[in-house]
């Protein structure tokens, strides 16, 4: 399982665009925030949480589609699924490759552009934590959406049908989470309900996971 | 003698097809008798004036947008437990139903909230949750369409219900957290107390009981169109192989 969770990583890293884009994504979206809403920073204060939790979002969907499609290509995920790892284990150490390529850099690239949108003062923190909390559900869902459409020539679009419903409960707890804290609030509350729905998510995800990638494996 | 003898496609079209004509023809008269009686011979509402009466289509489809992803729910259980097609099936001919009444629920919702919120939309919990419920039905079709096999497709999609209802619930109650509600309570409830006044209540449960058959008449028609589909492509698939 180590062994797979190093490859993986190696392949993202060494594959060029993997490791960057979602990061360079992320920086994109957010640079044109105030382009299409206008530069007034006091507008710029109230929508960033929001904001860096929506692009945050988007640039993890983004690589979601090579998380299997890769594998599944070159006949690499048949060898797994013969190995005797269980595949609800595969597809968990893929999530967690996937989210330390993806989540992480976004999770420590947030407060660089919550300077540029001008984020309260009080809201890092939070923003930071809030994000660590929820990109693992986010990785862990998108496993389940990449291994439903895996089988599909151009699942890209469909994937992200299906999983971006998926995303909006972790979205609105994370997002309210940076906003109270942004706003000078107590935000735990909804750092807690993050924290159990990713926890929840991380327990019961692989098994909804690998059940549909042995469908599509048949 | 058991429910499940009609997970034999030839006997399930024997029964619908007895049963079709009599859906249908009922629906059309709870309809018309409920809609009539609703919209021509009840007061206008002290407040709201004549728009009240939209509740008849609204109430219903919005009722029937629920039901159906719980019949959809209850047919992939099913399928994944007992493997029936045509319970696959009937999930796949309930899906676009389910988002019309979803689309009816949302359209008669924006025209009554217009004159009576001074808006066509707003961020309010139920309304955000029917919208999600709205993806969800997209993505629950766009998958059945996307996949060749129908096995496969059954199975995914099954799954995909299944993460789908978790998580469309979690929605709900997550944006009851997020935002404030502006929708008004229930309208009907079991215990009496919540009511709509009779006048209103009994036009009503006629509209929802037509709402019912009608969606009842049409997962049975749709359901069977699937299966002599999936017949018809046997045989083309046979004759192919003999050719």
């Amino acid at each position: 399982m180590r062994a797979l969770f190093f490859r993986d990583l190696a392949l993202a890293l060494r594959a060029g665009g993997g490791f960057g884009l979602g990061l360079a994504f992320f920086l994109i979206v957010v640079v044109l925030v105030p382009f299409s809403v206008g530069p007034q920073s006091a507008l710029l204060t109230q929508i960033a949480p929001g904001v860096l939790w929506l692009g945050a979002l988007l640039a993890c969907l983004l690589s979601l589609d090579r998380l299997l499609a890769v594998d599944w290509e070159d006949g690499a995920l048949d060898l797994l699924a013969t190995s005797p790892l269980p595949l609800e284990g595969i597809l968990a150490v893929k999530a967690a490759a996937h989210w330390v390529t993806t989540g992480l850099p976004l999770v420590l690239a947030a407060p660089v552009l919550g300077v540029l949108l001008n984020l309260a003062p009080g809201g890092y923190g939070v923003l930071v934590l809030s994000l660590a909390l929820g990109t693992p559900a986010l990785s862990m869902i998108g496993a389940f959406g990449a291994a439903l459409t895996v089988g599909i020539k151009r699942g890209g679009l469909l994937l992200s049908l299906l999983v971006l419903p998926l995303y909006v409960p972790t979205l609105i707890f994370g997002a309210e989470a940076a906003r109270r804290a942004a706003q000078g609030l107590d935000p735990a509350t909804p750092l807690l309900l993050l924290a159990g729905i990713t926890l929840a998510v991380l327990a019961a995800m692989p098994f909804a996971a690998g059940l549909v990638l042995r469908v599509n494996l048949r | 003698m058991s429910l499940w003898e009609y997970a034999n496609p030839v006997k399930f079209l024997a029964l619908s097809e007895r049963v079709m004509p009599w859906l249908w023809v009922s629906s059309a008269v709870c309809l018309v008798v409920g809609l009539i009686w609703g919209f021509f011979f009840t007061p206008d509402d002290f407040r709201q004036g004549s728009t009240v009466k939209i509740i008849y289509l609204h109430v219903p489809a919005a009722l029937m947008a629920i039901n159906a992803w719980f019949m959809m729910l209850v047919a992939s259980l099913i399928w994944i437990v007992r493997r029936h097609h045509v319970s696959a099936l009937a999930a796949k001919a309930a899906a676009p139903v389910g988002i019309v009444m979803t689309l009816i629920a949302l359209v008669t919702g924006a025209i009554w909230g217009q004159p009576m919120w001074g808006t066509w939309w707003a961020w309010d919990p139920r309304l955000t949750s029917f919208l999600i419920l709205f993806l969800f039905y997209l993505g629950y079709v766009a998958l059945w369409e996307a996949i060749e096999d129908p096995d496969t497709a059954a199975d995914l999609t099954s799954i995909l219900c299944l993460v789908g209802t978790v998580f469309a619930v979690l929605s709900r109650y997550a944006v009851l957290f997020w935002n404030q509600g502006l929708h008004q309570g229930a309208s009907l409830s079991l215990d009496k107390e919540e009511n709509v006044a009779d006048v209103f209540y009994f036009p009503l449960l006629v509209c929802i009981g037509g709402f019912v058959l009608l969606f009842l008449a049409l997962v049975l028609y749709r359901t069977g169109t699937e299966i002599r589909v999936r017949r018809t492509r046997a045989l083309m698939a046979r004759e192919a192989k003999l050719a």
